[in-house]
This record gives structure tokens, C-alpha cells and sequence, in this order.
């Protein structure tokens, strides 16, 4: 039994040797916002935050994560859809299927955390997960628009 | 409560209620997101409808019912807002769900096709369902006049609020909804005036959008039931081929595993308490396959047999106009040139997957379909058990783009299910499997030859095509009444309709030596447009060059005779400034073509610096007739960008030993962020017809840029995709 603490819970889990943080958090957890599309870290739709820092957990072996480190996942991004990139992306109506947009926006959030305001080449070389739908201009204008909403609400705070 | 809880709670009892139905016990078993989808079923019967597409709560919610699937193309608030329409609702009011296929067939079919292809989810059915929400109205103002005493003619309604407008008197449809069911539908009803619209036309948010943004949208890989197992397979690489055998003693004793199947005759699958644990065994697990007689195809054979069918004299005639022989024999100049097309994957970002449970007396599928009636036809034929005993619940489906019209996965897993009675097993693919049995957008070639006067007008112009069909493998039964011909092929070149073309050639032959492989074809977003459009596109830049003509005036001189055509063309081409000054290293390219009953056209601008290719933007220009969501629309438009420039770009399958080579995004990569042009879209809806929005776009993309490269380098592509040749 090992522990891991995600969204906040420290929760005990069943890990095998080489099990991927992704299906332990899917199959243990049942959180299942993040999601599974090519299993070798190519696409990013399985992207989560551990210690804020993204990361793709289809190759992330989740006996290397300790207790101590903090995993978010889509669903711990904020409670009620409030983060900046999420009220942006909402307002630009930017996911088509929405499968990749989890790890789309958890992408984004972690790129925003470490580059508050974001250039367009930022967003070229830190954004490289894979969406089929093509929802790459309304992601760029969101990830543009998430800055004017945090600065917004820093403002009135 | 809010709309987005509400809306939750409606599907939630939907799924609940049928997974009831097979005695399983829904509720504390279930973790988190799925938990969403399928509620605690605590909300009772269902409030009866007002007619097949409308409920309405007393609390004014207004549920919409969706047959077509939502796979990203906005199709779901497309459709609501034609019922919206009609129906006089608030808006703000609107939730959707999706009805079952066994729900259709045992009402008669009563929200007729849920096929979701071919760009038909609007265009196929705004009819109907807009008649749909115009008798719900009526039915909704019949019973407040019945309520009143008053004559119906005397009552109004608009934005859910129902008046009679002698008395000024107002109710609600929450209020009458409940008798308004009651009362016999009006025997027909009349659509409003398109400039009437309110709801239709107007750039409404998605109805979906806000699950997709928590995580708590749940896809069909997210399904869960409880006590369910999981199943990962594989079935034999070389398309055809067969299972031998396999070693199940070689991992049963690995953790979690429950069992190995057999899958029909060609597939094995490991079922596990948990998919990473099934697909570790299924990984160790030894398979014998006989793979056929196909085992020694590969890309070098199949090219040579399809180039033997640029000059074959057996074909199929699509479309024929005066005499070519003449034509090219008789003209100034002619010009030839070959073209060719390579397989690719959907890959749609969610692996084919589906959930079942079966029992002697009942089978149940949850999945991402793209056809819920097909979906079903394969529950019922892989259950063995009557029609009535069987449904599907469609979940939310993580791309499409073709490859969900088809329920190979479904009969899988069924199959599986029906070898653990009464236990829910959910089947995923790897992305792997996925890759190897995709049904791939089908392998051409074409020989184009142009015969000129001597002003430089098109005279003649033959398209010989050489190469798969999809029906003659899919559907043969729909070509049998055709002598075996496949209209598809002749996509966007046809004489007349939904993909005609966009040009006047007097002397003109498009024919088809069909070339059909073992590799499964499919219907893949746009289909043979995509190719077709290349060809053709390319190659009247290619004869505009050789003849000295602008790109632009060439065209325009051969599509006088389409308007609608050139109107698009025009657009895009003026909104690039083609004709003016470009900024310093810029080349553009123009496409254009009639698809899925839509009129579209692209201008590309582009740079190639030491080889090295940028697409900086893209002007689009739409046509669909009516635009029923036009910031729908420009994000169809927009991504249709990535799909076809990935294909253009990197999108190709090949064969090697009779299996597809290519299993994963590095070897199949997509366009990400970094490459992505900037899409300036204009939706110009002319009015009078309904076309399809979500694959004709796709068509344009490629040429337009490989237009512009030439534009950019002098270099003709003429085989994709583009990533292993050199620009420099």
C-alpha cells in the first residue's frame, strides 16, 4: 500500500511495479478526467500537475511520486470550473470532442503558473499536446485570455 | 439549480433507469466522474414528453433530444437550436439528451437516422426536427387555450411563455407541458421564414461545453460500472487474417487477470480487473495468427498495382461531358500529371472502445458511436438475442471523424461480455490497436491530362483515378444496383448534387479502375474529396503556371457557370489580397471545391526558408446556405486546418509484410500548436439550401498550401504527405 496525495485527499493505493500514475488514477481513484489516448507521452491528454509542474502520467510510474508531492488532476484544477483557463476557455467555446482538452487546459494552466503572460512562441514551444479536433486557435486565444482574467481579478482584489 | 446540473441530472436518470432494467444496483459503487453520469436515479419516471423531441420539467427546463451523435462538430447545439426555434423556448432553459437506438426501433423509428456522417447531422434532418418543435409548440398553446377556454388561434408563444392575446392572460410551458402530451399533434405545421430566426443563425455557446472543462464529461473509455471487468485486444495485424491459437496459461497467474478469449475467429482479448492489468497480460500473452494470404503486401506492391490502373482500360465513369479522346487531341497544349494518395488513420484522440453487459435474456452496450443504430444491429447480431432485448446508450464520443460509423468494437465487446454473464466488461483498445485496425482513408492515384485552346482555356480534361473503394468493401450491397460502381469515388467531381464540380470543362472524363486492397477502407472526415480535391486543385494551378495564367483568373474563367463556387473562391482569394504586393517571402495558393452540399475555398500564405515551410495563415470562405451556428462553423472551419494539413503534412500509413508499419503518433504525428496557421474564416450562407460544415473545408486545406509552396519554391508535391521530402 502506498500513499498519494491528490487533489488535496491522501489517498492509499494498490501500486504494482511500473503501473503508470495515469491508471492509478483512473482505475484506483476513478478519477477519469484525465485521460488515455497514446500511452507513450506523445499526445498530453493524460497531462497532470504534480507539484504544479506538468506532467504526462501515461509514462509516469506512480511508484515514484511520494506522499509528500502533490498531484492535481483536471478535477482538482479549481472547484467549481473557476481557473482562469477554464473561464476562458468557456468563454471562447474552445473544445470540440473535448478529450484532449484536460491535459489542454492542465497544460495551460501549468505554462501560466511558471510564464503569467505567455508570448506566442511560449505557447508554440510549451503547448505540444495533440488535438485532433484542431481547437489549437481557440486554445492560443484562451491561454491570451486567461491572462486578462487573472489580471482582472488581481486587479479588484 | 443550475442549467448545466440540470441538464446532468436528465441523462443521468436516462442511463440509470436502463442499467436498472438488468438488475444491477447503481449508486455507491460507482467512483467519481462516472458517478455524474449516472446519478443516484433518485428522480423518479421520467416527466412525460411532449412529443418525441421535447420534455419540459415543471421547473422550465426544456429537454431537447439529440439522435445524432456529438463528436465534437457541434452537431448537439446545432440541432437544439433548430427545435429551439421552432418551439419558442428560452434558450437559457435548453438541455439535451440522446434517446437509444432500441428506444427508436421499438417507436418506430420515430427520430428516424442516427447516423452522424458524411456532414449530414444538420443537413439530414432539419427538416424533421424542426417540424418536431413547431407541433410541441403548438401542442404547448392547444393545451393553455384548453386550460382557458379560449380559441388556440388566439394564443402566442414565445421564449417558454405562452399568451392569449385578447386577455393578456400568460402561462408557462412547464405549466401545460403535462397536458399539452396528452393532446393529438396537429396534422402538420408551417416552419417560420428564415428571416424570422432567432435562435438558428446566432453564434449560441455549445450546450456541452462546461463538462469538458472538469473533467466530468464521460466518454466512453470513462465508463464504469459496478463489479465491471476490463478487456484489452488484439486481433490479427494483417487485415483478414486469422487467430491460431494462444498460451492463456502464460498469464492467467498475472495479477488481476480473470479470463482469455477468444474473439470471433480473428481476435484475442485479456479480461482483468483493471485495463492496465489486462493489457500487461495481453502483452505477454503468446498468439499464433495465420495471417493469410495477404502476408507478403506491402506499400511498393499496392503502389504497382494501382499505377498499372492510371492506364487500364476497364473503369468505372463518374462523370462525362462531349468527348475527351477529341478534346485532348485537338487541343493547342496538353498537360499531364500524376498524383498520388497514401493511407491514414483517424485517430481519433479516444482509442474504440465500448462497454457491455449480457445475460441469456438481455444485452446492453454503452459506447461512442457515430451510428447508434448500427452500434445496436451489432449488440443484437454478436448477443444472439431478439431486438427488443438489446439497447445502446451512446456516451460522449473523443473524435470521430469516420472510424465511430463503423461497430467492429461493439460486436468485440459483446462477444467478451458474453462469455461472463451478467458482468459488465468494458473493452479499450491501445492506441496501437487502433492504428493497426483503423478503416483508412482509402489509397488513389490519378492521372490528370488537360487539353488547352489557344486563349488557354480548359477545354478537355480527363481524371483517371486509380484505387480503393470504400462501398466495394463495406457496402457492397450498395453498389450491386450500380454494376459495381462507387459514387463516392467521384467525390466533389460528380456531374451534379451534394459534391459536384466546381468547373465547366467541355470535354471532360473522370473514371475509376478500381483497385481494392486487403486493408480495410473507411470512411475517413471528408472522404474521397480530400484526394479528389488535390488532384484537381493542384493540377489546374499546375496548367494556370504552364500556360502563364494567374491561378485565380484560370479558374474564374471555368466557373461561370457556378456562382455559389466562385463567390467562395472570390472571397477567399480577396480577403489574402491575391493580386496585391505579398509582405517579402510570402507565396499564396487558392483551392476551392463543392462538398457535402457546401461551397468552400482557401487561400494559404506561406514561407519556405531553407526548406524549412511556415504556414502563416489561412483565409477561408463558407458557404452552407444556412449557417445555423456561425462561431460553430469557424470552429469547424478552423479545425479542419489540423486535420487536413496533418495529413498533408505527415498523415501516412504504410504496409509492410501485409500490416499497417505505423502504431503511434511518432510515427503518425499530428499538427500541434507550434504549426498551427492562423484561420481567418468567413461564413457567407447564401440561403436556400442546407450543406455540411464539418469535412468539406478539410478538402481545401492541403492544396491551398501546396499551391503556395509552389508559389514559395517552384516545387510540385504531388505524393504525400510532405514530411520526408525536401523544399530546399
Amino acid at each position: 500500500m502506498a500513499k498519494l496525495t491528490v487533489n488535496g485527499e491522501i489517498i492509499d493505493v494498490e501500486v504494482e511495479v511500473g503501473t503508470p500514475l495515469l491508471w492509478v488514477i483512473r482505475e484506483q481513484i476513478g478519477l477519469t478526467g484525465t485521460k488515455y489516448a497514446c500511452g507513450i507521452a506523445q499526445c498530453g491528454a493524460c497531462t497532470v500537475h504534480i507539484d504544479g509542474r506538468a506532467v504526462r502520467s501515461c509514462v509516469y510510474p506512480a511508484s515514484s511520486v511520494s506522499a509528500d508531492q502533490k498531484i492535481t488532476t483536471i478535477e482538482g484544477l479549481s472547484d467549481d470550473g473557476s481557473h482562469p483557463v477554464q473561464q476562458a476557455w468557456a468563454e471562447l467555446d474552445t473544445p470540440q470532442c473535448g478529450y484532449c482538452q484536460p491535459g489542454m487546459i492542465m497544460a495551460s494552466a501549468a505554462l501560466l503558473s511558471s510564464t503569467p503572460n505567455p508570448s506566442d512562441e511560449d505557447i508554440n514551444t510549451q503547448i505540444t499536446n495533440i488535438c485532433r479536433c484542431g481547437t489549437f486557435q481557440r486554445v492560443r486565444e484562451g491561454i491570451h485570455l486567461a491572462v486578462e482574467i487573472t489580471n482582472k481579478s488581481a486587479t479588484k482584489a | 439549480m443550475t442549467q448545466e446540473k440540470m441538464r446532468i441530472n436528465r441523462r443521468q436518470f436516462v442511463v440509470g433507469a436502463a442499467t436498472t432494467g438488468l438488475g444491477l444496483s447503481i449508486g455507491f459503487a460507482i467512483p467519481a466522474a462516472s458517478q455524474q453520469a449516472f446519478g443516484d436515479n433518485k428522480k423518479g419516471p421520467l416527466t412525460p414528453e411532449v412529443n418525441a423531441w421535447v420534455v419540459i420539467d415543471a421547473d422550465e427546463t426544456v429537454t431537447i433530444r439529440i439522435a445524432r451523435s456529438e463528436m465534437g462538430q457541434g452537431t448537439l447545439t446545432g440541432l437544439a437550436q433548430l427545435v429551439a426555434e421552432e418551439l419558442e423556448c428560452n434558450w437559457d432553459n435548453v438541455s439535451w439528451e440522446y434517446p437509444t437506438p432500441g428506444e427508436n426501433l421499438r417507436r418506430d423509428r420515430v427520430w428516424q437516422s442516427f447516423g452522424t456522417g458524411g456532414s449530414r447531422g444538420i443537413r439530414g434532418s432539419h427538416q424533421y426536427v424542426r417540424e418536431g418543435g413547431a407541433m410541441a409548440r403548438e401542442m404547448l398553446i392547444a393545451a393553455a387555450a384548453q386550460q382557458w377556454k379560449v380559441d388556440a388561434a388566439d394564443c402566442v408563444a414565445a421564449n417558454s411563455i405562452i399568451t392569449h392575446k385578447p386577455s393578456g392572460k400568460t402561462t408557462s410551458f412547464g405549466k401545460v407541458a403535462g397536458l399539452a402530451g396528452t393532446l393529438v399533434p396537429p396534422a402538420e405545421v408551417t416552419l417560420k421564414d428564415p428571416k424570422d430566426w432567432k435562435v438558428v443563425g446566432k453564434p449560441k455557446k455549445r450546450l456541452d461545453t462546461l463538462e469538458k472543462l472538469t473533467g466530468k464529461q464521460v466518454y466512453g473509455a470513462d465508463m464504469m460500472l459496478p463489479g465491471m471487468l476490463n478487456a484489452s485486444i488484439k486481433k490479427c495485424p494483417v487485415h483478414g487474417g486469422k487467430l491460431i491459437s494462444f498460451d492463456a496459461e502464460a498469464v492467467l497467474s498475472m495479477p488481476g487477470v480473470k479470463s482469455v478469449v477468444a474473439v470471433g475467429d480473428n481476435a484475442v482479448a485479456v479480461v482483468a480487473s483493471t485495463w492496465w492489468r489486462a493489457n500487461k497480460a495481453l502483452d505477454a500473452l503468446p498468439i499464433s495468427w495465420d495471417k493469410g494470404e495477404n502476408v507478403n503486401v506491402s506499400s511498393a506492391s499496392i503502389d504497382e498495382f494501382l499505377q498499372e490502373g492510371l492506364t487500364a482500360d476497364n473503369t468505372f465513369v463518374g462523370n462525362k461531358v462531349g468527348d475527351v479522346s477529341a478534346g485532348l487531341k485537338n487541343a493547342a497544349k496538353t498537360y499531364t500529371a500524376d498524383y498520388s494518395y497514401p493511407y491514414q488513420n483517424h485517430a481519433p484522440m479516444e482509442p474504440m472502445n465500448a462497454t457491455a453487459v449480457w445475460t441469456k435474456d438481455r444485452c446492453e452496450v454503452w459506447c461512442p458511436t457515430q451510428n447508434g443504430e448500427s452500434a445496436l444491429a451489432a449488440a443484437i447480431s454478436a448477443s444472439e438475442l431478439p431486438a427488443e432485448n438489446c439497447d445502446v446508450h451512446k456516451l460522449s464520443l473523443g473524435g470521430g471523424f469516420g472510424r465511430r460509423g463503423a461497430a467492429d468494437f461493439v460486436t468485440q465487446a459483446v462477444l467478451i461480455a458474453k462469455t461472463l454473464p451478467g458482468t459488465p466488461v468494458k473493452l479499450l483498445w491501445t492506441r496501437e490497436e487502433d492504428m493497426l485496425q483503423g478503416m483508412f482513408h482509402p489509397v488513389t492515384k490519378a492521372r490528370m491530362t488537360a487539353g488547352l485552346d489557344d486563349d488557354g482555356n480548359l477545354d478537355a480534361l480527363h481524371m483517371r483515378i486509380s484505387g480503393q473503394s470504400i462501398l466495394a468493401t463495406l457496402m457492397p450491397q450498395a453498389i450491386e444496383n450500380n454494376d459495381g460502381m462507387d459514387p463516392v469515388v467521384f467525390q466533389a467531381m460528380a456531374p451534379e448534387g451534394d459534391h459536384a464540380i466546381s468547373y465547366t470543362v467541355p470535354d471532360l472524363l473522370v473514371d475509376h479502375a478500381m483497385r481494392n486492397t486487403h486493408i480495410t477502407p473507411g470512411f475517413w472526415r471528408g472522404v474521397n474529396v480530400n484526394q479528389n480535391a488535390i488532384y484537381m486543385e493542384c493540377f489546374m494551378d499546375e496548367v494556370a503556371h504552364e500556360t502563364g495564367q494567374d491561378a485565380l483568373a484560370f479558374r474564374q474563367k471555368a466557373m461561370t457557370q457556378h456562382p455559389l463556387a466562385l463567390a467562395v473562391l472570390n472571397k477567399a482569394a480577396s480577403m489574402a489580397g491575391w493580386g496585391k504586393p505579398a509582405e517579402e517571402g510570402r507565396h499564396l495558393g487558392l483551392a476551392v471545391c463543392k462538398a457535402f452540399g457546401s461551397y468552400v475555398a482557401a487561400c494559404a500564405e506561406v514561407s519556405v526558408d531553407d526548406g524549412e515551410l511556415t504556414i502563416h495563415r489561412i483565409f477561408a470562405a463558407t458557404d452552407p446556405g444556412y449557417a445555423v451556428n456561425p462561431q460553430q462553423i469557424e470552429a469547424q472551419v478552423s479545425g479542419s486546418f489540423v486535420y487536413g494539413l496533418s495529413a498533408m503534412l505527415y498523415g501516412e500509413c504504410t504496409v509492410k509484410d501485409g500490416e499497417i508499419e505505423q502504431q503511434n503518433f511518432h510515427q503518425y504525428p499530428s499538427l500541434k500548436m507550434a504549426k498551427m496557421p492562423h484561420v481567418e474564416t468567413a461564413v457567407m450562407p447564401s440561403g436556400g439550401f442546407w450543406g455540411g460544415v464539418g469535412e468539406p473545408t478539410i478538402a481545401v486545406a492541403a492544396p491551398a498550401v501546396l499551391n503556395a509552396i509552389f508559389a514559395a519554391t517552384g516545387k510540385r508535391i504531388r505524393h504525400l504527405p510532405l514530411k520526408d521530402q525536401s523544399l530546399a
